[in-house]
């Protein structure tokens, strides 16, 4: 099934690839040895045939995380579509915990989505619903049921209703075409933001979901702009002298961290997005850059080599005092803070080259999780489940994704040309 | 010491002259950058990556050529994880800031590169770090300030893709874009 369904994934993909599109495709390369059985069972249809397989969607969206091992649909003796029909005794002797079980039919404005979550061993149903989804948003129906799903069971917030941001970059380097994406936190319904033929990184969701924040080298020096994704609708805020770089909304929305070297090397400024007005966090003649916030606003990590090499940081705000997080290796940059608060994740150089790392806060402990090897530019999900970075495949730059344990990971590459600078969007509902 | 001076006027007679001819070059570009892309390096980046050994035979052909003429290697290299001028390309960046003085108009970006290991905002300053160490190594020469910008473009414009020690050797540099 799932061979059939990267066919079909690929097919669809050619038939509709032209310029605006740069969906990505998922290719599982870890499952996580943890990972809870289930069985989603393909819901029924009424006659109809429909333009997504919400089953189908939920299967791979739970199987992602890392938390699930969907039973494959050749193993189902059995295809109940209501918890009424199921027998439980069947389910057991697969091995499977839990089941899903559901109905799409279709509604005057859309289509109506009825499922169920059972418990097997319990025998019981855990939870049920129905769900209104408009013409074009099966998908989006098949994401909130998985993020219910995903939340009854782990007791963690599904983030399957997420986006990421990310940039493609195509044709050689004498002549490049940039471009900056968001598309759903599969992959698919890619948009296009920007397009460009120079270099655009950094790209920022603002807490509100609404905007980005990113670096922009279209004016031949790097400028940081801030856009409204819905509208379109863009600001220059920050054209300095020297870099203007490395963006981080405060948790508020109000505020912008960034590197600014304008008065002679590189440092850290915060900016009141509303007025424009700079507060200077670093002076010193080191490298200070891509700061970014913990969740609760009270400090600033960033990247600093003022100890001879890139580390990592923390300014807080009260005590005005910086503290060194990061002793592990010689080179550790670019760290982004768990939802929690309590686990840094960040680039780390080990003898295997940049890899993905996780560091816990209160031990001070570091591993590396991820198993590729030029790892760049991590970006936490909002559930802090999972991490998207950039990394490389061949010759070729992916994204990856790997579960904040390091368990289970995917790849997304792109159907034409590199794709990096991955950003995961907040909640969005 | 009466020879000397009569070569020293001699010698500047002839630059004036040579400079005179050549202005028009230095009149239109005017300092302004070309076109769309601040990537003046393109024909002479290609010459430069042939010469990252820095065997020096550049740099002569460099010191000998008139001041009037920008010289023709544009591009210096960097060893890993440095940003100090390596000796053997002293004599391009000696080359540079002769032109540079003896054309005051002139205006050049000195742009700055990384190799592609590491965080992409890291690299973007220690690109700059670079850029700025000949910033300063030029105007040591004699040239002033007003004449020279710097823009790092970090990892961002790999002349050379490719994993291997020798790709990431040839995309550690320095650029002058007149």
């Amino acid at each position: 099934m799932k061979a059939l369904m990267t066919i079909w994934l690929s097919a669809m993909l050619l038939l509709f690839s032209s310029l605006a599109q740069a969906n990505l495709t998922i290719e599982i390369t870890r499952g996580s040895d943890r990972a809870t059985p289930i069985a989603i069972v393909p819901f029924s249809a009424d006659g109809e045939s429909l333009p997504e397989d919400v089953a189908q969607i939920i299967s791979d969206n739970l199987e992602r995380s890392g938390y699930f091992a969907p039973l494959p649909r050749n193993a189902m003796y059995d295809r109940p579509t209501s918890g009424d029909e199921v027998r439980y005794g069947q389910w057991r002797a697969l091995d499977v915990r839990y089941l899903v079980v559901g109905q799409v039919s279709r509604a005057a404005d859309g289509y109506r989505i009825r499922y169920e979550l059972m418990d097997v061993s319990g025998q019981r149903r855990m939870l049920g619903e129905s769900v209104s989804a408009g013409s074009n948003e099966l998908r989006s129906g098949a994401h909130y049921v998985s993020d219910q799903i995903f939340e009854a069971i782990t007791g963690i917030r599904g983030a399957f209703s997420t986006r990421i941001a990310y940039v493609t970059a195509q044709g050689t380097d004498q002549d490049m075409q940039f471009g900056l994406y968001v598309a759903d936190a599969d992959g698919h319904n890619s948009q296009q933001v920007l397009n460009s033929r120079e270099p655009i990184l950094s790209p920022v969701w603002s807490p509100d979901g609404r905007k980005l924040a990113y670096v922009s080298f279209e004016t031949e020096r790097p400028a940081i702009y801030v856009q409204d994704v819905g509208t379109g609708q863009r600001a220059q805020v920050a054209s300095f002298d020297g870099i203007n770089g490395a963006p981080a909304w405060s948790p508020d929305g109000r505020r912008l961290a960034m590197t600014l070297s304008k008065d002679g090397q590189p440092d850290i400024y915060i900016m009141d997005v509303g007025s424009r007005n700079l507060e200077r966090i670093t002076n010193n003649s080191s490298i200070d850059t891509e700061p970014a916030w913990a969740p609760d606003g009270r400090s600033l990590i960033f990247t600093s080599d003022r100890s001879g090499g890139p580390q990592i940081y923390r300014y807080s705000f009260g005590s005005g005092q910086t503290e060194r997080l990061t002793f592990t290796g010689n080179y550790n940059a670019r760290g982004r803070l768990s939802p929690d608060g309590e686990a840094l994740f960040l680039i780390h150089r080990s003898n295997n080259g940049f890899q993905v790392a996780r560091q816990d806060l209160g031990s001070g402990r570091l591993v590396v999780i991820s198993e590729t090897r030029s790892d760049e530019s991590p970006s936490v999900a909002p559930n802090g489940t999972m991490v998207i970075f950039a990394t490389q495949q061949g010759n070729s730059g992916v994204l990856g994704a790997v579960s904040a344990d390091g368990r289970a990971s995917y790849r997304l590459p792109s159907a034409r040309g590199d794709v990096r600078e991955p950003a995961w969007s907040p909640f969005l509902n | 010491m009466q020879f000397k001076s009569h070569a020293r006027t001699l010698a500047i007679a002839l630059s004036l002259a040579l400079i005179a001819g050549c202005s028009s070059t230095g009149g239109s570009r005017d300092g302004s950058m070309d076109g769309t892309r601040a990537d003046g390096g393109v024909g002479t980046g290609t010459a430069g990556a042939g010469q990252v050994s820095g065997t020096g035979v550049s740099g002569d052909r460099a010191g000998q050529q008139a001041d009037g003429r920008i010289p023709d290697v544009r591009t210096i290299y960097f060893d890993f994880d440095r940003d100090t001028i390596r000796p053997e390309f002293e004599s391009v960046l000696v080359a540079h800031a002769r032109y540079l003085r003896s054309n005051g108009n002139a205006r050049v970006v000195l742009q700055g590169h990384t190799d592609e290991r590491g965080t992409r905002e890291y690299n973007m300053a220690l690109g700059e770090r670079r850029a700025n160490s000949v910033k300063r190594f030029l105007e040591v020469q004699g040239v002033s300030p007003s004449q020279l910008q710097v823009v790092s473009y970090g990892e961002e414009r790999l002349a050379v893709r490719g994993n291997s020690e020798d790709a990431h050797a040839q995309n550690r540099r320095v650029v002058f874009a007149y």
